[in-house]
């Protein structure tokens, strides 16, 4: 870890996994960063499955994040617009919640999701949008409502609601100590979105802190600094911390892992085999392990 | 070297890139294998002006579906949220799959079941379909075409039908444009009775029955229903040495 002073006064906000976990409450709306199996925070995810959180309600473009969250009995409520391992389609782990009512299913289509989000960040109570009208989008996600065009037009329109979040959690290639922060691979999906949709206990991980100083020349060009540290409460370190996700350029997906992480979802016992093998353990062993593969 | 020997597959990348024939200057975004060849092959062919993606944050130009051997050459960076501005502003036409789809071409890949609190099979959710039936063109892929995919009624409607966008009013008509559906055993149109589905072609060896015997509802009926075109020469060319050197077509539909 490196830390830049500034002025002679350190500025840090770095903390672990577990301090982030234990800014958590039962029953919080946690906005996850991301996009499917791709650039995950897992190693906060895989901290908070192993913690006593719970009634948890999961906002995201969702991956593994939701699934474990769901296979380790956190989640009570998702709002998501698909759940995709990518190169495996269908999340196991939050089809097995699914199937079995477990859990409370929000729908969203996943251009409307970023309006949520969108209207969070701006704190405006909705954006009107035309995605959704004729879809059971309108039938099975009580959160949206429909708004008539006030101008000549009188279009009605769906209503699409902010998507508040009372904590966001997000994994970054590259950041300075105090959270300014560069995504590097092709797509910052709507990581700085979940990170202004939350007004506090935002989050994030990198794969490594580099003084200030040194982020642009990291990132190649300031238009991948897209995070800022007016967005930022908390920063975690933790090379290796999107894994099993990719996080290009830093490495691609572990196929291996995922694979043997959704075949777990086949039964109780296969997923007790799993859990003790790469989730019972603290993350340092659990780098360890993928690295020792 | 061109077989004699033209598989269905290729009958579908060419039925599935007539699809975007007039389309011009816009995304066409084919999602899966075979509507991916078929996306290249039209731009590579018919309707030169279509921009295509790489699958990730870029529209690249080059006719290669899968790989890039020489080198990719991106036209534009379209990150998700740039993905957003293209629908929203009209300026594509997809190709999604379908678990389900009803006589009107509503669409279902998020869950089966008469219990969405409770499904009996989790799909992949929503995903884009909402948004993208209202706001541009769009056309289906049925790779396994049978009377559980083409159902009288859809369990979810994730995909809007000319019936539901009717009934939700201006906001959902004003740039409603569902076109056809291809599947490998034939291409449908909307232009039956209240825009119901439509048999308009069958592909090679493929009779009208089987089509019927294959569908769970009756669709209208063309007034003469044709055999879907073959690939031409140079078509078979793009397809085969060009576009999918390795046969990646065969993984969705084997020959």
């Amino acid at each position: 870890m490196t830390d830049t002073p500034v002025s002679g006064i350190t500025h840090s906000k770095v903390i672990t996994e577990d301090d982030v976990v234990a800014q958590l409450q039962d029953g919080m709306t946690i906005g996850i960063g991301g996009w499917g199996s791709r650039r995950k925070p897992m190693s906060i995810v895989r901290a908070m499955a192993r913690s006593g959180l719970r009634d948890l309600t999961v906002v995201s473009y969702a991956g593994p994040d939701l699934g474990l969250l769901c296979a380790s009995g956190k989640v009570s409520r998702a709002l998501y617009p698909f759940a995709s391992l990518d190169s495996i389609a269908l999340e196991p782990h939050f089809r097995a919640a699914r199937q079995s009512g477990t859990i409370d299913d929000v729908p969203w289509d996943e251009g409307m999701f970023l309006l949520g989000l969108q209207a969070a960040a701006w704190r405006v109570p909705f954006l009107p949008s035309r995605v959704g009208l004729g879809s059971d989008l309108i039938v099975h996600n009580p959160m949206l409502g429909t708004v008539c065009s006030p101008f000549e037009d009188g279009t009605e329109l769906v209503a699409v609601p902010a998507i508040r979040l009372d904590a966001a959690i997000c994994h970054l290639n590259r950041s300075d100590a105090r959270g300014n922060a560069a995504f590097l691979g092709p797509d910052l999906y709507f990581d700085d979105l979940f990170l202004r949709a939350a007004p506090a206990r935002r989050f994030i991980s990198v794969e490594k802190i580099v003084p200030t100083e040194d982020l642009v020349h990291e990132a190649g060009t300031e238009l991948r600094l897209r995070i800022a540290r007016m967005m930022v409460d908390g920063v975690v370190e933790r090379p290796g911390g999107a894994l099993f996700t990719s996080c290009v350029p830093d490495y691609e997906r572990d196929e291996g892992l995922q694979k043997e992480y959704a075949s777990a979802a086949r039964s109780a016992e296969s997923w007790e085999t799993f859990k003790r093998e790469w989730l019972d353990l603290a993350e340092e062993e659990f780098q360890a392990k993928v690295a020792a593969r | 070297m061109i077989s004699d020997l033209i598989t269905r597959a290729e009958v579908c990348i060419v039925a599935l890139a007539e699809c975007f024939r007039g389309d011009g200057e816009i995304v066409a975004n084919p999602i899966g294998t075979i509507p991916m060849i078929s996306g290249r092959l039209a731009r590579a062919s018919f309707e030169p002006g279509l921009m295509v993606t790489d699958g990730e944050a870029a529209l690249v130009a080059g006719d290669e579906a899968f790989a890039w051997p020489a080198g990719k050459v991106v036209e534009y960076y379209n990150p998700y949220r740039s993905m957003f501005d293209v629908v929203w502003s009209g300026k594509r036409h997809v190709v999604m799959g379908a678990s389900q789809i009803d006589p009107y071409g509503n669409q279902n890949f998020a869950a089966i079941g008469s219990d969405y609190r409770t499904p009996k099979t989790q799909l992949i959710g929503f995903r884009g379909a909402p948004g993208n039936t209202v706001n541009h063109a769009t056309s289906y892929w049925v790779a396994a075409h049978s009377p559980r995919v083409f159902v009288e009624k859809v369990d979810v409607v994730t995909g809007v039908g000319w019936d539901r966008a009717a009934a939700a009013g201006s906001g959902a008509t004003e740039f409603f444009d569902l076109r056809k559906v291809v599947s490998n055993l034939a291409v449908f149109d909307f232009g039956g009775p209240s825009h119901r589905m439509r048999l308009v072609s069958v592909h090679p060896g493929v009779s009208v029955d089987d089509v019927v015997d294959a569908t769970g509802f009756e669709p209208a009926m063309a007034p003469e229903i044709t055999e879907s075109r073959l690939p031409t020469g140079d078509e078979l060319r793009l397809i085969r040495e060009v576009i999918d050197p390795d046969g990646l077509r065969r993984s969705e539909l084997p020959d």
